[in-house]
């Protein structure tokens, strides 16, 4: 007959047997996710961020905007029209740390690019009530004054690259890359080319409205010009991606 | 009296709970003000004042850190370490390893919110501290498990007593969960930059898998281990059901590992788990309640204590809020709610009435009681103990009534449609109408963070009387001795 004074007067059983109670809702959770292959959607257009917008994905971490910002819009109407599609998983496969948020102190941002002009970014995020006067959002002015610091870039991607993120480091990569996103997205994966890309970009695109240097504003609204483009959602039925949820 | 003194401070190793308590008031005062603080920069956005360091985006984490690991883990630290002595009757296991972990987990702390304020962090909620602070705080995590069974082993009782199953639950699932959720790449061994090892839906999971039971084991389990203790000491009654406890303890440590996935409801997630996790979640009502039932009951015979004894007052109030919290927390894990809920302050709102009702409030009550007991001397104020009680309560309320209002709003003002189909309302409409609620949420964390300044009035007081106790006592010793 078992009695609940053997767990009680042992120490190691007890251990034992918590660390069986604490394991097993992770395992069930967790687990599958990474073999169950419907868990991120079968979708073209998903790709690694330039180096450029990867260094604007880490400036939006440091300054903690997933704190008030989601990116992850919900399957409903209001969401919808309010900010389009609904995410797909596929759409955040690239994403180390993930940034869906918890909390919309401001509104949503995973299809925020493309909607403003960069100069509207860059007017907003140096000073953001002087275009939406309600807003409770700090103004970044730093962001504009200090010039992007890319001497690690390489770095960076490399460790990306550790994670799963396909940035190349030889031929074969860059030829699977070509494969799979096409060549002008593939030599922008190309990490031995990767500080040349990142300049190209930021003078090319003129995110923050000034070519004399590359600024932190570059990147950051480089990355916001991003999220939610890539997928072309006219390319799919409006229910293509029901049977994944 | 003066021999039972002598030999208790030889028998037990209080001299590191005294550390601990004492850093908790510390982190208590700092994590507080630090809310207070960006509490006022949502409702008056030109506190973020153009300054990098001291923006809402880096302060928060700095907030979070600082409550919930500074001053909630201190407090744990100090408890577990008083309770797991005097009910083994055994001193602590690891003279340095103990001293170790306190100075090791201090570091942490601070390391930690001076990193984020520089901007260096995980971006992930609760575990924002980049690697090289993860892997110290492994090491100070291992050494307090090391510590802690240590100083089971060692007891002189056969039984290994409640609070303390509760203890061991919370540090092996911490351990657990902090090792998972910051497997993480550094970009170089001289960088304090990393990158999540997991990447969109399998690094939320594991993310809120980590964050919800930092709630469930580091703000729950861990402070049911201190309740079990201070309550049944401050009432002076056994606890109110032994079996009641050995259900709920195994109920509450297998179950909260499945409801990580309710914070993650309607998104990219699959279904099936978030489904799997607002079952889970319904279910832990359970056993949340059972402790709360149990530490309630404890007082059945003695309610008359609520008039007399405020640190009483602390302990059951904290309980009812801890009720009420788990009440709620499945109501918003239900899909439906969960819509309307989340991404609003109404998630913010319900963590802070566990949060300050309950981790905070039992935290209080057990410190009040502990502190005099250490420094062998009584509580300098009890009045001021009676008037923080008022603070923080009237405090706690404000707070989570202005978010549930603000939470409900912005829920319904995001989903509203007018009669053509169209939205109602854009977003920052929304954001104009919590002006208010915002002013009002912070006040509430005013009133709560004067407590906590009178609170730290009061102990501090209470050490320096039990220093001059001591300072006066080998005189007495040595005159009694007859010498």
């Amino acid at each position: 007959m078992f009695k609940h004074e053997w767990i009680e007067t042992n120490i190691g059983l007890l251990a034992v047997l918590t660390m069986l109670a604490i394991s097993i809702g992770g395992l069930v959770e967790i687990a599958p996710l990474f073999f169950l292959k419907d868990t991120v959607e079968k979708v073209d257009g998903v790709r690694p961020y330039t180096p450029l917008e990867l260094r604007g994905r880490d400036i939006y971490q440091r300054e903690g905007c997933y704190l008030c910002h989601s990116q992850m819009i919900r399957p409903f109407r209001d969401e919808a029209l309010r900010y389009g599609h609904y995410s797909l998983a596929a759409e955040s496969q690239y994403d180390h740390p993930f940034q869906w948020g918890s909390k919309r102190t401001g509104p949503d941002l995973a299809r925020v690019g493309k909607k403003y002009s960069n100069e509207w970014m860059t007017q907003h995020l140096v000073s953001p009530r002087s275009v939406v006067p309600q807003s409770v959002m700090p103004n970044f002015p730093w962001l504009l004054t200090t010039p992007l610091d890319y001497s690690d870039i390489e770095d960076r991607m490399r460790a990306l690259r550790q994670t799963g993120v396909p940035y190349s480091l030889n031929q074969a990569e860059y030829n699977a890359n070509v494969k799979k996103f096409g060549p002008d997205t593939a030599k922008l994966l190309d990490i031995t080319h990767a500080r040349q890309n990142l300049i190209a970009q930021a003078e090319q695109g003129d995110y923050d409205g000034d070519r004399s240097h590359i600024s932190e504003m570059d990147a950051l609204v480089a990355y916001l010009q991003v999220l939610g483009t890539m997928v072309d959602f006219r390319k799919y039925d409006d229910d293509a991606f029901v049977k994944y949820r | 009296m003066t021999a039972t003194e002598i030999s208790s401070n030889e028998q037990y190793n209080f001299e590191v709970v005294k550390k601990f308590a004492f850093m908790a008031i510390i982190w208590g005062l700092i994590g507080m003000s630090i809310g207070v603080y960006i509490a006022s920069e949502l409702a008056w956005p030109i506190m973020n004042m153009d300054i990098p360091y001291i923006t809402f985006g880096r302060l928060r984490p700095a907030h979070t850190s600082s409550v919930i690991f500074g001053f909630g883990g201190s407090a744990l630290f100090a408890t577990s370490y008083y309770i797991v002595q005097r009910t083994c009757q055994a001193r602590l296991f690891g003279e340095g390893l103990a001293t170790f972990t306190f100075w090791g987990w201090q570091a942490a702390i601070v390391l930690a919110d001076i990193s984020y304020m520089l901007g260096y962090t995980q971006a992930r909620e609760y575990a924002e501290m980049e690697w090289p602070i993860d892997l110290l705080i492994e090491v100070t995590w291992v050494s307090y498990l090391i510590v802690f069974v240590g100083t089971i082993m060692k007891r002189k009782q056969p039984h290994i007593y409640v609070a303390n199953w509760f203890f061991l639950s919370f540090i092996l699932a911490t351990a657990l969960l902090h090792t998972f959720n910051n497997l993480a790449v550094p970009i170089s061994l001289f960088s304090m930059k990393s990158y999540s090892l997991f990447a969109g839906t399998q690094d939320a999971m594991t993310q809120w898998w980590y964050g919800h039971n930092a709630v469930g084991f580091f703000l729950t389990a861990a402070f049911l281990g201190m309740m079990y203790y201070f309550v049944p000491k401050q009432a002076g009654r056994p606890i109110y059901s032994y079996r009641l406890s050995i259900v709920h303890f195994w109920a509450l440590s297998f179950l909260y590992m499945w409801v990580g996935a309710h914070h993650l409801h309607w998104t990219a997630l699959p279904d099936w788990t978030s489904t799997l996790a607002a079952t889970f979640s319904i279910m832990l009502l359970l056993p949340s309640w059972g402790g709360m039932i149990n530490g309630i009951m404890t007082l059945s015979g003695a309610w008359d204590k609520l008039r007399t004894d405020p640190i009483m007052r602390f302990m059951i109030v904290a309980l009812s809020f801890y009720g009420m919290a788990t009440f709620e927390g499945p109501l918003m894990a239900l899909k439906d709610v969960n819509a309307l809920s989340h991404y609003t302050d109404w998630t913010v709102g319900h963590v802070h009435s566990g949060a300050l009702g309950w981790v905070a409030m039992i935290t209080f009550g057990s410190l009040y009681h502990m502190i005099p007991k250490l420094w062998n001397t009584k509580i300098w104020s009890e009045k001021l103990i009676g008037i923080h009680f008022w603070l923080a309560t009237i405090g706690v309320l404000m707070y989570i009534t202005a978010m549930w209002i603000s939470g409900i709003t912005q829920g319904l003002m995001w989903r509203a449609f007018d009669q053509y189909g169209n939205l109602q309302y854009s977003f920052v409409e929304s954001v104009a109408a919590m002006h208010p609620l915002y002013v009002m949420r912070a006040f509430g964390g005013m009133f709560f963070l004067t407590g906590m300044v009178l609170m730290a009035t009061n102990i501090m007081m209470t050490i320096r009387q039990g220093g001059r106790a001591a300072a006066i006592s080998p005189a007495v010793k040595l005159a009694s001795a007859g010498v």
